[in-house]
């Protein structure tokens, strides 16, 4: 190739402590390129880009912008190198406004102006503190700045993991428009079909080291997996073991029946079952009341109508330690609403039945640790870190999370969102995971924003739209364009008579 | 927008406060009036230093147990350098120890950037330091101040065009007061500084990925922190006329007026009116309990009351007017 890069690493690496987060990492990244940086979590995608920016400081390696060895200290030397990231977590100052962020980080206005109405957004107040823009906007606000100030190397971690489709959508739109005014993007993503849509070239990392550069085209996603898992390759599809174990699988009683529940404003009337020994997907867009629902369940907020049954009795929480006592386990999407990141992995997982108020007194450790071992075994936890938890990659803390919970024998898991920013190969191990902790009688209501979970873990999904309950599909049709229709709240088969309507509306109608 | 909002009215309210204790002042004793509002703006002028200089320290994140060993050394080095010293002499230890003030703060902020130690232990040692050193410098009250200096916050501004009874509410220290905060924090504030100050404060990660150099504006913040500081310790000898080694309770009443004043005790909220309001409003609380002969120690628990009571108020307000 006769075309230099214009950015390259070599050997980069990156301790902490006695983990290795990054071993033997490089990347070559050709102008007018959107190159993907790909790998199971935990495998240095988000270390790398932090080093590449100067958030964190390498401890070996070389890092060449066009042809030039650099020092990138800091993020404003990066910067200054042309190269400007958006991380997975927002970066404005949540108590300033958003003009001054941009002064803070000397941005231009009309060029940010511009990038916020072409990603989408029509009527943004430069004024408004950035505390209180939703936090999808933040994103895009993120990605304005930074395009904003022209730069040669944009760096995109997980951009549209928090983002509502049409904005995503508008996303992957500007990205493309900016390798074909020759800059170039670092593109990270979990979602095969944007790296299809998106990118020229994959570099796969695994356990910190580059196992391979791929070009994308047809058919390439079985490659890339290879690679990300190495000698770990287990590919099942767990619809298709379910469907084996289905004629065994006997319908357990009521767990749980939640009948015209309604909270504040967004969630306005949603009736359902939840049977022991099933895992129930919840389908919903942006912002449909699904949070809601789970924080009454989970008791963090009070509903203002409607009930909850537990095992046929009615119940009232006021307060999460009363869900968690009717055995109603709530595993948030965003892994720091749940773990104290500064604690062991084994004090997080023990938290919940070492802290009821009827175990205060003395720890019995060696219980404690029997419980906490054999819940780490069963989720395969990567433990190399375990003296805390914020050192753990998201995939890890996900399953500590859960873990938790499978310590503590809830015999129920609310879980929103659980794969969220997660690998491939934990998501395969999440979702195994439910199908057993199901077919042990226990039961999960599972809400997802990637519909193709749907068919993979649950048994049926409940469709919630303008916070009513619209759909229940028996999983065998809940594919993703049917789940998709009834997520915008279309009636399931068009072609059908009005009459359709009446229908779905009867799982509400039954007592 | 919101945010503007909330913050007027949080200082809007304080003056409110403020009108309410001085007609509850007048009601009490009738004779109370422009004379006792110049003695009010003098006794207040230290603890009005203090809180500026806990309020840049609180606004970037931190928090600054120094303040009042730096009022207390730099009034001592002050007073004890002015003793039996020339009018012209003042004039180069007024500079010598607002300097002296701004290294001592910058030293506060280097040591805690430097060793990672927690803010509040780094600052409760140098506490103790500051103090020790105020003690070796003057172990007694003494020392002097230049005439010049004293006569700067005593008396009235004489405006020509206005007639006695009006410029009779203008005590010349609250001029200075006014003067001296708005010559550095006007410029501090619409500085890009400034904004580092407030970002660090609200999010140091996000900052520092901004680009803020985070180590520098905090070592700033406290070294401002000190510049206030000292300018705390030369009102102390400047009212008193010599130099105090054990100041009084400065610490307690800036950490109490900066919460009143609105500035939210994790960082990145508020500016510095709100907080100098507040020290008028609990000097003016105090001085309406004296006035109602109020056992002084009976006024030490109303004046705590007074602040958990607004604070609590306030943080209702805001929940009430929360967009739902």
């Amino acid at each position: 190739m006769t075309i230099s890069p214009l950015l390259e690493a070599n050997g980069v690496a990156k301790n902490y402590g006695a983990v290795a987060a990054l071993k033997n990492a490089s990347l070559s990244l050709l102008p007018g390129e959107v190159h993907a940086l790909m790998g199971a979590n935990g495998a240095g995608k988000s270390t790398l880009v932090k080093i590449l920016t100067g958030a964190i400081s390498a401890n070996a390696g070389k890092i060449l912008v066009r042809g030039q060895e650099r020092d990138i200290r800091s993020p404003a030397k990066a910067r200054l190198a042309g190269l400007v990231p958006v991380y997975q977590e927002p970066s404005l100052i949540p108590d300033l406004d958003v003009l001054s962020n941009l002064r803070l980080t000397r941005t231009p206005v009309e060029p940010f102006r511009n990038w916020v109405r072409e990603l989408g957004v029509p009527d943004l107040d430069l004024r408004e503190t950035a505390r209180d823009v939703p936090l999808a906007i933040q994103r895009v606000l993120d990605l304005a700045r930074a395009l904003a100030v022209e730069p040669d190397v944009l760096l995109l971690d997980e951009m549209t993991a928090a983002l509502p489709a049409n904005l995503a959508e508008r996303v992957l739109d500007v990205v493309k428009g900016q390798s074909r005014t020759g800059r170039s993007v670092i593109f990270i993503s979990h979602r095969f079909v944007e790296i299809a849509a998106l990118c020229d070239r994959a570099t796969v990392l695994r356990d910190g080291e580059t196992v391979g550069v791929v070009d994308i085209e047809a058919g390439v996603e079985e490659r890339i997996v290879e690679l990300m898992l190495g000698a770990r390759i287990e590919k099942q599809r767990v619809a298709l073991k379910k469907a084996a174990e289905e004629a065994a699988a006997p319908t357990g009683s009521t767990r749980i029946a939640v009948r015209n529940l309604k909270v504040g404003t967004k969630l306005q009337d949603v009736s359902f079952d939840l049977r022991d020994g099933e895992v129930a997907g919840v389908v919903a867009l942006e912002g449909q009341g699904q949070d809601e629902l789970f924080a009454a369940l989970a008791g963090s907020i009070a509903p203002d109508a409607g009930t909850i049954e537990v095992d046929g009795q009615g119940v009232r929480f006021h307060h999460p330690a009363d869900a968690i006592a009717a055995g109603l386990a709530y595993v948030p999407g965003d892994r720091t609403e749940a773990l104290a990141m500064q604690q062991s992995v084994r004090e997080n997982i023990a938290l919940p039945f070492s802290a009821a108020f009827r175990n205060w007194g003395p720890i019995a450790r060696r219980r404690e640790n029997a419980t906490v071992q054999s819940a780490i075994e069963r989720l395969q936890i990567d433990t190399r870190a375990q003296r805390e938890v914020q050192r753990l990659s998201g995939g890890n803390q996900q399953k500590v999370t859960i873990a938790r919970w499978i310590a503590a024998d809830a015999r129920t898991l609310l879980c929103f969102d659980p794969t969220r920013g997660i690998d491939v190969g934990t998501k395969q191990e999440i979702y195994k995971l439910l199908r057993q902790l199901a077919s042990q009688g226990k039961s999960v209501l599972f809400y997802t924003s990637e519909l193709e979970e749907i068919q993979l873990a649950c048994d049926r999904a409940i469709v919630i739209f303008g916070g009513r309950v619209v759909d229940i599909l028996p999983v065998e049709i809940a594919d993703e364009p049917a789940l998709t229709r009834a997520a915008y709240g279309l009636p399931r088969d068009s072609k059908a008579e009005v009459g359709i309507l009446a229908d779905i509306q009867a799982p509400e109608a039954r007592p | 927008m919101m945010r503007h909002l909330r913050q007027q009215g949080w200082i809007a309210g304080l003056v409110v406060l403020f009108v309410l204790l001085f007609i509850s002042a007048k009601l009490i004793q009738p004779s109370y009036g422009a004379g006792d509002f110049g003695s009010l703006a003098r006794a207040a002028l230290p603890f009005a230093f203090a809180v500026a200089a806990q309020t840049v320290v609180v606004i970037a994140g931190g928090i600054d147990l120094s303040v009042a060993a730096m009022m207390a050394v730099t009034s001592v080095t002050a007073a004890a350098l002015m003793a039996g010293a020339s009018p012209e002499f003042a004039l180069l230890v007024v500079p010598f120890v607002l300097l002296m003030g701004f290294s001592l703060g910058a030293l506060n902020g280097i040591l805690i950037v430097v060793t990672r130690v927690p803010d509040i232990v780094v600052t409760l040692a140098t506490l103790f330091m500051l103090q020790g050193a105020a003690l070796l410098i003057l172990p007694a009250p003494g020392g002097g101040s230049a005439e010049w200096l004293r006569s700067l916050i005593v008396g009235t501004v004489p405006l020509p065009a206005l007639p006695d009874n009006v410029t009779a509410w203008f005590p010349k220290a609250l001029l200075l007061l006014v003067v001296l905060l708005g010559i550095v924090w006007i410029p501090l504030k619409r500085s890009r500084l400034g904004l580092s100050i407030y970002a660090i404060g609200s999010n140091e990660l996000a900052a520092f990925r901004s680009g803020v150099p985070v180590a520098r504006t905090k070592i700033l913040a406290y070294a401002f922190g000190g510049l206030f500081g000292a300018m705390g310790g030369l009102a102390l000898t400047m009212s008193t006329g010599i130099g105090a080694p054990i100041p009084g309770p400065y610490l307690m009443a800036s950490v109490a007026a900066v919460v009143l004043g609105g500035v939210v005790l994790g960082g990145g909220k508020g500016g510095l009116l709100g907080p100098i309001i507040a020290v008028f409003v609990l000097r003016l609380a105090r001085t309406v309990l004296t006035l109602l002969a109020i056992d002084p120690n009976v006024t030490a628990i109303v004046e705590g009351t007074i602040l958990v009571a607004v604070v609590m108020f306030g943080a209702f307000i805001a929940l009430r007017s929360r967009p739902a």
